[in-house]
Formats: C-alpha cells, structure tokens, sequence
C-alpha cells in the first residue's frame, strides 16, 4: 500500500534538507571544519580500538605461550604430574575427527538446503517461508543451546551415542549449519540469472542447470562459507563441554571413543593454578589461533581472487 | 525441431506444449532431497524445544514458576537447595550492557568509517581484519581477559571497586564486547552501504558536507539495519559462554552489581555445571534445561525483532 510507505520515504527526503540547511550555515567556517575533523578521529579511534584489541590479543599470547612451542606440543598428551612435557597431541586428533564429521556433515547438508531455497522453492509457499525465517532464527541460537540439545537428544536419548567424538560432530555441525547455509545462499544468489535462464531456455531440466551452469559458478563461494564455518567450529568449545569433551584423555581418540578437543583441553589447562599450565595453554591458543587465522586467510583470498576474476566479464 | 510424424506444410504451425517430452522422476527424487536437507533445520529448531520442554515443565513441577523467576538466591546445588534465578539473570545483564557500551560506539564509527570515508584500499585491509578478529576462538578471548585485560582495567580503574577476586564481569563484558564489535560493524555497514547513491549526492548537491551526509543522511537512512546489528550483537552476548566462563569465573552467584567482581551468568551455569555428569532425571538435569529454556526464549525474541528491523529495512530499499 503506497500510503503507509510514503512516510518512510519521506524522512530521508527530509533529512537531506535539514542536512543541507546546515551545511550552508556551517559549511567551510572554521568550526564546521573542525567539527569535520574531530569526528575522522573519533571515528579512527573507535576503529582501531577493535584492531588494536585484535593486535593485542595476538602478541600477548606469543609473548606468553611463544617459548613453549616445539613439536614436543604436538606430539605429547596431557600430564597432570609433568606440564613441562606435556602437550595437545589427543586434543588435536579430537579436533581432527569432530571436525571431518563436521565437514561431512555440513557440505551436502548445507549446499543441499542452499540449493533448494534459491533454486527450486517457490517463495509464495508457507513451508518455505517458514524455513526461511527458521534458518535466520537458528543462526542467532546461542551455542550452548546447542550443547543442551546434544546432551539430551544426541548423547543420550533418541540417538543416544554416548559421549563420543561423533556426538560433538554433530553438536557443532547443527549450530554451524545456518551460516553455511546463508553462506552458500548468498553465494547462489550472486550468480548472474542470465546464465540460468539462459540454461532453461535451451531445454535444461531445473538440476541440470544448478549442477552443471550455476554451481560451478557458485562453488568459490561456497567453499569461502564452509571454510569460515569449519574456522569457527574449530575454537567452539561450549557445546563440546556438555557432549563429553572434558574428559582427560591421554589415548588416541577416534570417532567412536571418548574425546577433548584442543580449544577445550585449552580451557581445561587454563582452569589449573600452575604457571606451567598457563603457558601451556597460552601455547596450545597459539596453535589453534595459527589454524584459525590461516583458514581465514584462505576464505579471504578465494573471495577476493574469485570477487575479481568474476567482475572482468 | 520437428519431429516425422508431424505433417510438413500443414500451413499451420504445430506449437509442443512446453512440459517435459517425458517425466522425469531423477528430478522429482532430487527436489525431494533438497527439501528435505532445507526441512532439517525446521528439525533442529523442533528437537531444542522438544528437548527442553520436557525437562522444563518436570522443573516447574517441583519449584514454583514465582519462586524461580523472582527468587533473588540461586544455590541450585546445595544441600538446602534455593532455585531463585534473578542473580544469574542479572549476571547476563550485566554483561549485556557493559558489552553494548563498548561495542556500539566503536562498531557504529568503524561502520560509518568504512562505509562513507574509507577507500576502496583501505576497506579491503580493515574488512578481512574485523573479520579474523569475528573468528578468534571465543577461549582465546576469554583467557586474553583474564589474563591481559584484568591487570590492565585494574590499573587504569581502580576507584571502581576493590578488584579483590581475579574474575571481574566488567572485564568480561569489556572483552565480549570486543567479540560483538565486527559483528555490528558489518551489519551497520551493510545498511550503510545499501542506502541509495541518489541520497548522498542530493545531500552534497545541495551543498552539505561529508558529515553532515554521513549522520544526517545515511545513517538515519539506514537505522533499521543499525538497530539490527545492535539487537544482533545483544542476542550474542547474552548467549556468550566461554569468555565468561573464564573471565568472570562461575561459581559464587550473588544478586550483585559490582564490576569488579566475579559473577555467574546463565551460559556460564549451564556450561559449568553440564560438565560433569549429571544423572538423567534428576532436579539438577531439569534445572539445566530450566535455566536454557529461559536463555532460548530471550534469544530467540531478540532475533525475532532484529530479523523484523532487517525486513523492514530490506523492503525500503532493495
């Protein structure tokens, strides 16, 4: 109804009349300038309290944790009697495992979902709307909510796997699944609809052209949400925390055996009094932030790369 | 195309009806699929109330609703148990607000920054960079708090309390704080950035300045999506565990107001008492699910009006 939308539209009209008035009145006076100046340095100032904060937090662990980095941290397990020589070595595994159950988990599961809600659902459809605002909902679920869901429906009672690596696959790959999904979404949606139409007028079946036109085209994308995705399920820790990944484990764990992760086994050292502890675990963040940081950079780079090579056609 | 046994030069063009020339069942199996990779998620959402559901009502079943909501002592675990859940609620409120303080005003100018003043360049450096500082494991946050932030707002601050306990919920929230500052620096920048060109240039065509378009114009152009970012990052340090877990320790929940103090928080309950494990059943499983159901229901009504104002926002412009 154009009557309701009137008004909105107006108060940006209005504003822009105000706005000028002003900048007659103050515009090019001394104090307008100064006005205009101060505010680039506030801005400035807020902006780099973030970076700073990032910065920070970065030299302060390697400064913390940096001698206690040797391979002899990759390759032990914990020890309570000696944290001199212990390291992460089970912890790592477990992230490994939780993690490639993760991966497989949310590839097919989160592409799947993308490709239905771009490509084939029709948007008039009250089930797909519902799904639509469920997703954007589940995004914005607290992680731990996540945790109790696992405990009660994962771990123990209709699924009931125990506290397992497997179990903590699935905790985290339900909490990452909205952000693949949006992520693999945005990227569909980026793919110019000529190239589709262009598919279907020449006789293309609906997943003829998806599989064949628009997903290789969408795949650089795609592949920037997962790994943003996997980045954060690897330093998620307070879900694991209600499906089992506390326990002190000093084997080797696979995807059906009790397991920590390396974010957890972190939390776990940190918790201890010792000052050897503590640099243990400021070394063990060094690790994880290395992973991290390093996924994230390739995320970055393949958008860009992609972003780029795509804008010169 | 035609095909042999259409008749040539009938004078009237013989139109085929533009269904498939057979069905197709692969693609009917595949649309199946996908809808049911999509409908999983309605899934998910299902089992976390159906999970809480239960345990929830068997909680309330044996603490009144009045006493749980408004009780102002929370010692769920002691031999005289007293299951008043004010003092954690609080505890999470605080850390909201302290949070807000520091990453509205720095998100808010990083946004206007990057959206109006910032070059291209200088966009494609600070961008990826809020976005790593978006993907530091919240433990590493939560232990840079602890153990850098703590000392350093002790010295810088020490009139505000008697920084006795090595938890403090002001750090915490300085440092979640931290954590949600990307998250409104994207989304107010998006907003910024998706306010119609022909805003600014009928501002600067009337003679304003480049402040005066940044304040005046765009942003409260753009204030549905700014509100959103804001609600966004409300609902995510509401829901924070780890970083308060460390930093602000979870044990000893008093109905306290104190900064300097150590404090208990919702997620910090769950997570800290979860770790164990707790017999199925029990009063102490059920208060779990109590006290998550509670945290569900607030994040999900923040989402809620944050997913509303972006909406709204959307249908303004797009």
């Amino acid at each position: 109804m154009p009557p309701t939308h009137t008004p909105r539209r107006v108060r940006p009209a209005t504003d822009v009349a105000r706005s000028a008035t002003l900048a007659a009145l103050t515009a090019g006076t001394r104090r307008g300038r100064a006005t205009s100046t101060a505010f680039l340095g506030v801005m400035l100032v807020g902006l780099s309290f973030a970076l700073v904060g990032l910065l920070a937090l970065i030299v302060f662990m390697f400064a913390e944790g940096g001698g206690r980095l040797s391979l002899t941290l990759l390759t032990e397990g914990p020890s309570t009697i000696n944290p001199g020589g212990a390291g992460y070595r089970p912890a790592i595994l477990g992230t490994l495992w939780v993690i490639s159950g993760v991966i497989m988990l949310i590839v097919p599961l989160g592409v799947g979902s993308a490709i239905y809600l771009e490509r084939y659902a029709r948007k008039d459809r009250w089930w797909n709307r519902l799904i639509e605002l469920n997703i954007q909902n589940l995004a914005g679920v607290p992680s731990i909510v996540f945790g109790i869901l696992g405990l009660a429906f994962v771990a123990r009672g209709p699924l009931g796997l125990g506290f397992v690596a497997i179990a903590g696959s699935i905790t985290v790959a339900m909490l990452v699944l909205p952000t693949v999904i949006l992520a693999a979404r945005e990227a569909l949606k980026a793919v110019p609809p000529s190239i589709s139409d262009g598919a279907i007028a020449l006789g293309a079946t609906q997943w003829q052209t998806t599989r064949r036109q628009v997903l290789p085209i969408a795949l650089p994308g795609i592949l920037t949400g997962v790994i943003l995705a996997v980045a954060r399920a690897i330093g998620e820790a307070a879900p694991l925390l209600l499906v089992g990944a506390v326990n002190f484990i000093t084997f080797d764990p696979s995807f059906t055996s009790r397991y920590t992760t390396l974010p957890v086994l972190i939390y776990n050292y940190s918790t201890r009094p010792q000052d050897e502890f503590r640099v243990l675990a400021a070394a063990g963040v060094i690790i994880m932030l290395v992973l991290v940081l390093a996924m994230n950079s390739v995320a970055v780079w393949l958008r860009n790369h992609f972003e780029t090579k795509y804008r010169e056609h | 195309m035609t095909r042999g046994n259409d008749e040539p030069g009938a004078g009237v063009a013989t139109r085929r009806p533009l269904v498939p020339s057979r069905p197709r069942y692969g693609e009917t199996v595949i649309r199946g699929l996908l809808f049911s990779c999509a409908a999983l998620s309605v899934v998910i959402t299902a089992g976390i109330v159906l999970s809480m559901i239960g345990p929830t009502i068997s909680f309330l079943g044996q603490v009144p609703i009045g006493e749980f909501l408004t009780g102002t002592t929370w010692a769920p675990s002691f031999a005289t148990p007293s299951f008043g859940v004010l003092p954690i609620v609080v505890g999470t409120g605080i850390i909201l607000v302290v949070s807000l303080t520091v990453a509205v005003p720095v998100g808010l100018l990083s946004a206007i920054y990057l959206s109006e003043y910032a070059s291209p360049r200088v966009r494609r450096v600070i961008k990826p960079a809020l976005e790593v500082l978006e993907g530091i494991p919240t433990v590493a946050i939560g232990l840079f708090a602890f153990w850098f932030l703590h000392p350093l707002i002790k010295n810088l601050f020490p009139f505000l309390g008697d920084w006795r306990s090595p938890f403090s919920v002001g750090v915490a929230g300085v440092a979640v704080g931290l954590l949600i500052v990307p998250l409104v620096a994207s989304v107010a920048d998006d907003a910024m950035k998706a306010v119609p060109r022909s805003l600014r240039e009928g501002a600067y065509a009337l003679g304003s300045g480049k402040l005066a378009v940044s304040l005046r114009v765009v942003f409260p152009a753009a204030i549905s999506g700014i509100v959103a970012s804001i609600v966004l990052a409300g609902s995510r340090a509401v829901g924070e565990t780890m970083v308060v877990l460390i930093a602000a320790g979870a044990g000893n929940p008093r109905l306290s107001f104190d900064l300097t103090e150590g404090v208990q928080t919702m997620t910090a309950y769950i997570a800290g008492r979860a770790t164990g494990d707790i017999p199925v059943g029990t009063l102490a499983y059920d208060t779990l699910f109590a006290v998550g159901t509670l945290l569900f229901t607030a994040t999900l009504i923040l989402n809620t009006i944050a997913i509303r104002f972006v909406r709204r926002f959307r249908e303004l412009y797009d």
